[in-house]
């Protein structure tokens, strides 16, 4: 299992890279090898506004249909459209190509409460147990 | 499987397990009165009584078979071709349901697959659902999938006061406690304003919240609406077009898909399926490709095998619980196989000029027969736009006084009583004439109707 040093992880298997005072989520790649082959990817609108937890995405895979929740609240500027032809990239690159969509992010705050990668780590052994 | 009931031991060591002695005792909460009350049964009879008895139960009924009937208004009696029914006795397809590993079912995917193949065919779109249960559930899938293709954010939907009154109350039933703003079907301000709700009135309902534009073509008083151009206005506001529509029809007239429709429902009975006292039916289903992932129910799909031999599989059911859970937007997780099958099976018995030849007949029985009564003292053809199968008569007398004179002294079933669904069409019929009826049959209706004039009003 990979994890991307640069990025910081919810419990629910996103990650969010901030960029300025925007934010990039994706899903890590953990949770794109549980949902293997990913067939659709159901992205928000920009402009849409989430709170942190609030469902903003769905991830489609030959195994089941996964909602993605925002790791902290923010505004959609911009959506990864290519997944829409290509949703196989989330398996192939989840951190990298197969971003979700980018955010301003509300509350800066918020990010403190989310996992370094070292500690989101520990956390999926955890899970594996 | 094996049927195992449990044995007295077993029963014991349940008992037992829940600190109960005796089965009776699970019931101590019913009060003893009502706990084996005595019913007021007849005595019990032999099989051969019994059947004697439901015989003459059901001698009691108007049936088709022996009254001549111009009821539609939604449930519509067709010749259905012997071979129908051939087919779906078949025990291989004689279940209603899809298997649960359908894949294993290969004969049942293809001809669910044939069915959608058919109905994108007839009504002019790219993809149908393998069925729901009856037209009103598919409109009312329709509505809730318009919603979920505006991802929830637009509540209003337009309504046409001319879609079938049950469906709108089934569109109203399935989205209730939600909260959404139904609008167009309110006749009480507009009464009175002529049989065809303009879609001019209901395209100046169109706002930046609206998810959708039901509308019913032909409508439930038969008629035709003009559907050109409608798509456009509906997309510019952003919300879809809902067309609700008879198949038969379809074999005549353009299909909706070709009118720029985004969903296309209704209600398949009329293919393949006899009245059946109401049900089961089948609702129909199609859409864009683009929407698919909305679309409530299941889809059959073409593919090829590992050792590239054709093969059926269930390629999409996005939507059902089993995979989206309590995520799902719909809670239809089966579909009207059986009845799907007998539509195929008729239309594909058709043909496509079967299909044409079949609807020229329903127009044009209907036709004659709407002339026939136009030229009848006190009757009224007040159909104002061109008409299908079915038209709308104003009576000299109340609906119900002459259908009970018809029915009492020339064993005709007449036409529906509009006046149950839209107050301002009180002493107003609505006829049906399909290919079942005869020439003759219509002149004997016309004489009936006549005299009814005399006698009733």
């Amino acid at each position: 299992m990979k994890v991307d040093p640069r990025c910081r992880y919810h419990e629910e298997h996103e990650w969010i890279r901030v960029e300025g005072d925007e934010g990039v989520i994706g899903i890590s790649d953990y949770a794109q090898d549980q949902l293997s082959d990913v067939v659709y990817v159901e992205l928000p609108e920009v402009g849409d506004s989430y709170e942190r937890g609030d469902v903003f995405a769905v991830v489609e895979s030959v195994k089941a249909a996964s909602d993605i929740y925002m790791p902290v609240a923010g505004q959609i500027v911009e959506i990864n459209d290519a997944l829409e032809d290509s949703p196989e990239v989330v398996n192939q690159d989840p951190f990298g190509e197969a971003w979700l969509v980018r955010i301003t992010i509300a509350n800066p705050a918020e990010l403190d409460d989310l996992m370094d990668a070292q500690a989101y780590k520990a956390y999926v052994e955890g899970l594996e147990g | 499987m094996s049927y195992v009931p449990h044995t007295d031991a077993d029963r014991a060591a349940m008992l037992a397990a829940i600190g109960v002695e005796r089965v009776e005792d699970l019931f101590h909460d019913v009060p003893a009165a009502y706990r084996f009350p005595e019913l007021s049964l007849p005595e019990p009879m032999s099989e051969m009584e019994i059947m004697a008895e439901l015989q003459a139960m059901s001698e009691e009924n108007l049936d088709t078979g022996h009254f001549t009937s111009f009821l539609g208004a939604g449930a519509y009696q067709h010749y259905v071709p012997r071979v129908v029914d051939h087919v779906i006795s078949r025990s291989e397809f004689y279940t209603a349901y899809t298997p649960y590993q359908p894949e294993i079912s290969q004969g049942t995917l293809q001809s669910i697959f044939e069915y959608q193949s058919m109905i994108c065919a007839l009504t002019g779109m790219e993809v149908a659902n393998a069925s729901h249960y009856d037209g009103a559930t598919s409109t009312a899938e329709a509505v809730i999938m318009a919603l979920n293709v505006g991802r929830g954010k637009r509540k209003r939907v337009i309504l046409s006061p001319w879609v079938h009154p049950e469906y709108r109350a089934v569109v109203r039933t399935y989205t209730w406690g939600t909260d959404l703003e139904f609008v167009g079907d309110d006749l009480s301000a507009s009464a009175g304003q002529g049989l065809t709700a303009t879609l001019d009135g209901l395209t100046a309902l169109l706002d930046g919240n609206t998810a959708c534009l039901v509308v019913q073509s032909p409508n439930f008083l038969g008629q035709i609406e003009d559907l050109a151009g409608l798509a456009d206005r509906v997309h510019a506001a952003g919300a879809l077009l809902v067309v609700v529509t008879d198949p038969i029809s379809l074999g005549l007239l353009r299909p909706p898909g070709e009118y720029g429709a985004d969903i296309v429902a209704g209600e398949g009975q009329a293919l393949g399926n006899g009245l059946n006292f109401g049900g089961p039916y089948l609702g129909f289903f199609a859409c864009r490709e683009k929407d698919v992932r909305k679309m409530a129910g299941r889809l059959v799909g073409q593919t090829v095998d590992a050792e590239g031999k054709r093969g059926f599989v269930l390629t999409l059911s996005t939507r059902e619980q089993h995979i989206r859970r309590e995520k799902a937007t719909s809670n239809i997780c089966s579909n009207q196989a059986l009845c799907a099958l007998a539509t195929a099976v008729h239309l594909a018995a058709l043909g496509k000029t079967g299909l044409r030849k079949l609807a020229e007949l329903c127009y044009h029985k209907a036709h004659y027969a709407a002339n026939r009564i136009a030229g009848l003292d006190g009757y009224q053809v007040t159909s104002e736009r061109p008409f299908f199968k079915e038209f709308v008569v104003r009576c000299p007398a109340p609906v119900k006084a002459i259908n009970d004179y018809l029915v009492d002294e020339w064993g005709i079933i007449g036409g529906y009583d509009l006046g149950r669904d839209y107050r301002h069409l009180e002493n107003h019929m609505l006829i049906c004439v399909t290919e079942v009826i005869s020439r003759e049959e219509i002149d004997i209706l016309a004489d009936a109707l006549a005299e009814a004039s005399r006698e009733v009003a």
